[in-house]
């Protein structure tokens, strides 16, 4: 196998807050029901995590569950993993109706860093970011100005974005205009 | 003159000198003036001239409402036209220019209209321009092309230097205006604990409550605004932002803010505007009130100016407008601007009061020795550049007996109208106050909100209260609703108490005098930026014109960019008063967004330059970029249209990469291509309805064409579907379709199949694919290694996954080009090592790149259609001769049913054939072709059009596709095909597919 290269090879830029591509990230998209009990234990095994509640994002580095809708998670591995991960997932899935299906090369990954983060987000999600509304242990799935993008907090000042890998330039290019010198809102 | 006068000016800083511009003349000015109080401090009264009989004007105004003092603004990357002077605060440096006019703004060639103003009434343009017909065209339209608009447009070469951008906002009560109202109103909605913001559109704090006076709880009402400003800085639930105006109030709480970052201090770092997009639970609209001109003759000669502006000038910025001003009034309050000027040392030589009777204040002006006369009126202010004199007579009258004066300036006041727009934005309504002559906000029909309930709160002046004490306790009461209803419990307190010089009722006058006559009234203007006078509104209804919307676009009044801020109240009393109809009845024109006019860049936000639109790249992009790639926008994808190579045109590179891929081997980058799984044990069943074709009898490892058609039966959709197990399919969709398709898949199964068990995924972005084609694409990919990828291992439309080189890889064996193709699809992150393998590898069997343009030539050759282009979405399969893909086993499939309506099964429908002209040249894009006699419009029978259309290298000829009227029973005639180049193009009806009809060269 060749070395797989992510979408921008860890570009970063920094204003007034940091912003760079965090390189490959293992993901499977995963739909079924739930609340079955072969799907809980089949996220429990690939990620140690409980199957999240609505808009949850439960994630320790790289590895992690979110809540994308009623009936699909977005599972989180290490990108070397998640061939094994996906395989022995869809061998417990087997006998239930469920769709886990490996998307790591179909997207970006972004960290927005530093204490103007969240105002560098709020200008390109309609979300309400103020630290009463949005924490860590949280996940959006929104739009970046014009293109879909998911987010959540690693901490109080560290955002990672999900973006469509094609889309990866545009994001980064829009972080950058949002993050500019100069730009601060002062209200987060 | 007007001039700087030695003290007052409460928001300058004398220490701090500024050097500006105007027309090319370098003028000073301090820090903290707006460019308008700076004119005047260099009397520069006149400052623009009018749009339609351009008259010479001086700024009326002293903020937003401003309808004459517009500049142009800035130089180069950072010109503007149409700047309002009194809202641009003055910076080292800034140059404007005034408008609308020619040669300069003294001599003024335009203003010979002002000589035809009898010539021009109202509804001037559509009396004149009707007749005679032919001249529309030639004499009219460039007449008024030339004349319209008031500013410049920036050069077209210039680019905007600044950024923009967006930020979204949520709060739970959202106040618009930073007045002492809105600063009350916004202390008692945070005392409740709800979040709270509040916006403001100047620079200031406590709006004009300062210049006006009085006091709160004892103290003066500056200080009072200080301490309540430093209080709601203190409050960590406050945000505040000044410089940033309330610009609309929409549906749902959604509120634009639009924020003036970097205006008074251009090229600072950050974005030069911000526009705030906010959601609030609740709104309160505390944007003050606006003074009306009076409408006497002459009331727009320079030097003219509202009472309360004038005022504003000598208190805020230490300016006065003239030497010697006369003031006219039917209220109190312009007392109070013969006061502050009387006691700056102005000469006030008259206060012209309409009514018989004024009240404290007037006995304060007289006090001060200025002669106050009751029932007079202005009968004429002349002048042209500057007030020169005013002829005083009774306010009962024609306007006779006059008295002149000298004077160089006049204040005039109206009476105050609510600034009710924010209130009006989404539909509350308004009530008409008798004792005040003005509009102010219902409370009891609010604009309302998904509940029903009201989600807009009125405070202070803007609701109507205008005397100190009831602002503020207006504003209280406002404040704790909006708490209330934002569902907080507020803490009630009383308000703080001010007070104020009690004041007579006003008397409204709505002409002055009163019975004017005609040659006054032709000289009293209503709409000053537009020219609307009291006489063309009269003219508008002795014409006919009752609704005051029509006489709005008959007479222009309120048209300008200022919207009508000063004109539309007397106006509509003028209106109103023709009519014999009463003010309430003939009603208010519509408010809409935005308040005043705001940066188009602002709505664009970040989205210019690089971040225009998302451009979606594959993961060969770069690779394709420099390599000599023409790019071709297909959706937000950039696909190569042509590799072009120094030296070539397109048209040269596109003809090589034709031959090359027919004759070596082809490359090109499919990754585009959309890729969707459809997984579930009632995934075939689902998959037979999406498609026209069966897919549950596909056995696994194989593949097959299918055709998707809309409930309404055309053609939405087609692609190769591999069946991937047992419960699995992979559907691959054209590069436009990838996200419709899945939104119509989901549609499908969440709306009506919610209980077949089905699950989709997008999975087009985890592939780079590749497409191997050509004689030679065997062989380089043996070179390569890996799977075995013989006739016999992978038989055409197989698809098997295995190894090539390095690279774990699916092999599709599928054909778009009639060659020995391979569709190759590999994890996207390897995609550009795959390609660079392949490149590598194909060196000795001729491998070249190829773009969307042969790929579509190739298809054309061998008669495959292409969704969007033999496709328009009034297509259906059978147009295209594809009933082999309609499966008549299948109980039912979307557009199976409208398949059978009588217009779909019509044998009059065009059909597709394939078309060669009879010289080789190539039919032009989209023509139609021509038949016998012509239609009821005169115009020649169509019967049937081009739908591709190429220059085949291959053939070295023009082919083309196109729908003809019983086409397919027309082989071998002559159609003819009319360009819009004067030529007329002939070609024969013939089978579509021109190249390799046996399909061997795929099949090997």
């Amino acid at each position: 196998m060749s070395e797989p290269i992510s979408a921008l090879n860890h570009a970063s830029y920094t204003g007034i807050a940091k912003v760079e591509e965090c390189g490959l990230q293992g993901m499977i998209t995963l739909r079924g029901d739930l609340s079955d009990k072969v799907l809980i234990k089949a996220v429990k095994d690939a990620t140690g995590q409980k199957v999240p509640g609505q808009r949850e994002a439960l994630i320790k580095g790289d590895t992690g569950v979110c809540w994308m809708s009623t009936d699909e998670l977005l599972v989180l591995v290490p990108y070397a993993e998640v061939e094994t991960k996906l395989a022995v997932m869809s061998n417990a899935l087997s006998g239930v109706h469920a769709l886990a299906v490996n998307v790591s090369d179909a997207r970006a990954v972004f960290r927005i860093a530093g204490a103007n983060a969240r105002e560098v987000m709020g200008k390109l999600a309609p979300v309400d970011l103020s630290a009463e509304a949005f924490q860590p242990g949280q996940i959006r799935r929104s739009r970046l100005a014009q293109v879909a993008g998911a987010f959540w907090m690693d901490d109080d000042e560290t955002f990672r974005v999900v973006c469509f890998r094609s889309a990866a330039d545009y994001v980064f290019k829009l972080l950058k205009v949002a993050a500019q010198p100069g730009s601060e809102v002062g209200v987060y | 003159m007007s001039t700087r006068l030695a003290k007052q000016g409460r928001l300058i800083d004398r220490s701090k000198q500024v050097t500006f511009t105007f027309n090319g003349t370098s003028m000073q000015g301090y820090e903290g003036d707006t460019l308008a109080s700076a004119l005047l401090a260099n009397d520069q009264m006149m400052m623009g001239r009018s749009f339609k009989y351009h008259r010479p004007r001086g700024v009326v105004a002293s903020g937003a409402e401003e309808p004459n003092a517009l500049v142009g603004l800035g130089q180069g990357n950072r010109f503007e036209p149409n700047q309002r002077a009194t809202t641009t605060e003055l910076f080292n440096g800034l140059t404007s220019a005034s408008q609308n006019h020619w040669p300069n703004l003294e001599f003024d060639i335009g203003a010979v209209n002002k000589h035809l103003s009898r010539f021009l009434p109202a509804g001037f343009y559509y009396k004149m321009f009707i007749h005679p017909k032919p001249f529309w065209k030639h004499v009219y339209e460039p007449f008024i092309r030339q004349s319209a608009g008031l500013g410049k447009a920036p050069d077209k070469d210039s680019r905007d230097a600044d950024t923009y951008e967006h930020f979204y906002a949520f709060t739970d009560i959202l106040v618009i205006g930073g007045g002492i109202a809105g600063l009350q109103a916004a202390k008692a909605a945070a005392q409740s604990g709800a979040k709270v913001m509040l916006i403001e559109q100047t620079a200031h704090w406590g709006g004009r409550a300062p210049v006006d006076g009085g006091t709160v709880d004892g103290q003066p009402v500056d200080k009072f605004v200080e301490q309540l400003v430093s209080e709601l800085e203190t409050m960590d639930n406050v945000t505040m932002r000044s410089r940033c105006m309330g610009a609309g109030v929409y549906d749902h709480g959604y509120v634009l803010g639009y924020e003036r970052l970097t205006d008074h201090k251009p090229g600072a770092q950050g974005p030069r505007h911000r526009l705030w997009r906010i959601r609030a639970k609740q709104i309160v609209t505390a944007t003050g009130a606006i003074e009306r001109p009076l409408s006497f003759a002459g009331n727009d000669v320079p030097g003219v100016m509202l009472a309360s502006a004038m005022r504003d000038y000598v208190v805020n910025w230490g300016v006065t407008p003239g030497d010697r001003v006369i003031v006219a009034t039917n209220n109190d309050d312009a007392y109070r601007t013969a006061i502050i000027l009387k006691q700056a040392g102005v000469d006030i030589l008259r206060v012209v009061d309409a009514r018989a009777t004024a009240g404290p204040l007037a006995e304060e002006a007289r006090q001060l020795g200025i002669r106050v006369d009751p029932g007079k009126a202005i009968a004429k202010v002349k002048g042209g550049k500057r007030v020169k004199k005013v002829a005083l007579c009774n306010q009962d009258g024609i306007g006779g007996a006059r008295e002149e004066i000298e004077c160089d300036a006049v204040a005039m006041s109206g009476g105050w109208s609510p600034v009710v727009h924010m209130w009006s934005h989404c539909g509350g309504k308004l009530l008409w106050d008798e004792a005040n002559a003005h509009f102010h906000p219902d409370p009891e029909r609010p604009p309302l909100g998904a509940n029903g309930e009201g989600f807009v709160v009125a405070a202070g002046a803007a609701n109507g209260a205008m005397p100190l004490q009831d602002v503020l306790f207006d504003a209280q009461t406002a404040g704790e609703a909006a708490s209330n209803a934002a569902g907080f419990t507020p803490v009630t307190a009383d308000a703080p108490k001010g007070a104020d010089v009690a004041e007579a009722p006003m008397e409204p006058v709505w002409l002055m005098p009163a019975n004017a006559d005609i040659q006054l009234r032709m000289k009293s203007w209503l709409d000053f930026q537009n020219d609307v006078k009291v006489s063309d509104v009269q003219l508008a209804a002795r014409e006919g014109y009752e609704s005051v919307e029509h006489t709005k676009r008959y007479t222009t009044l309120g048209m300008a960019t200022d919207q009508g801020k000063l004109s539309n109240i007397n106006g509509l009393a003028i209106l109103a008063d023709a009519l014999d109809s009463e003010i309430p009845k003939v009603g208010t024109t519509t408010f809409r967004p935005p308040y005043t006019p705001i940066s188009m860049a602002s709505i664009g936000g970040e989205a210019r330059g690089d971040v225009f639109q998302p451009i979606r790249q594959t993961p060969m992009h770069n690779w394709h970029d420099k390599n000599g790639a023409d790019w071709e926008p297909v959706g937000h994808w950039r696909r190569t249209y042509a590799y072009v190579r120094p030296g070539e045109s397109v048209h040269d590179a596109v003809n090589r990469e034709v031959k090359n891929t027919r004759e070596n081997l082809g490359l090109l980058d499919a990754s585009t291509l959309g890729k969707l799984i459809v997984k579930g044990p009632d995934a075939g069943k689902f998959l037979d309805m999406m498609y026209t074709n069966m897919m549950s009898t596909l056995k696994v490892g194989k593949c097959r064409y299918g055709l998707m058609c809309s409930e309404n039966g055309f053609l939405i959709d087609d692609g190769v579907v591999a069946r991937i197990d047992e419960d699995t399919w992979l559907c691959h969709t054209t590069t436009g379709g990838a996200e419709r398709i899945h939104g119509h898949m989901e549609e499908w199964l969440q709306t009506e199949w919610w209980d077949w068990k089905v699950y989709v995924a997008n999975v087009t972005e985890q592939y780079a694919q590749v497409a191997v084609v050509g004689p030679n694409a065997r062989k380089v990919l043996e070179k390569l290694g890996g799977m075995d990828l013989s006739k016999e291992a992978l038989p055409f439309m197989e698809w098997r996954d295995g190894k090539i080189g390095d690279f774990d890889c699916r092999a599709y064996r599928i054909s778009f080009s009639g060659e020995l193709s391979y569709e190759l699809a590999v994890p996207a992150s390897q995609g550009q090592a795959f390609w660079d393998a392949l490149t590598e590898a194909g060196k000795e069997f001729g491998v070249m790149p190829y773009g969307t343009e042969c790929l579509h030539i190739l298809r054309a050759e061998k008669g495959f259609i292409m969704i969007g282009d033999e496709t328009d979405g009034t297509v259906i399969p059978q147009d295209l001769g594809l009933h082999w893909a309609l499966s008549k086993k299948k109980e039912d499939y979307l557009g199976k049913r409208a398949h059978s309506r009588t217009h779909m099964a019509d044998p009059e429908r065009w059909k597709l054939v394939g078309l060669e002209t009879v010289d080789g040249s190539v039919i032009p894009d989209g023509a139609y072709a021509v038949g016998e006699g012509v239609n009821a419009n005169g115009q020649r029978n169509m019967i049937g059009r081009v739908t591709s259309t190429y220059y085949s290298a291959n053939l070295g000829k023009g082919i083309a596709m196109g729908l003809i009227k019983h086409g397919p029973d027309r082989m071998g005639e002559i159609v003819e095909f009319p360009g819009t180049d004067g030529k007329s193009y002939k070609a024969k009806i013939v089978d579509p597919i021109f190249f390799d009809k046996d399909g061997e060269k795929q099949n090997v």
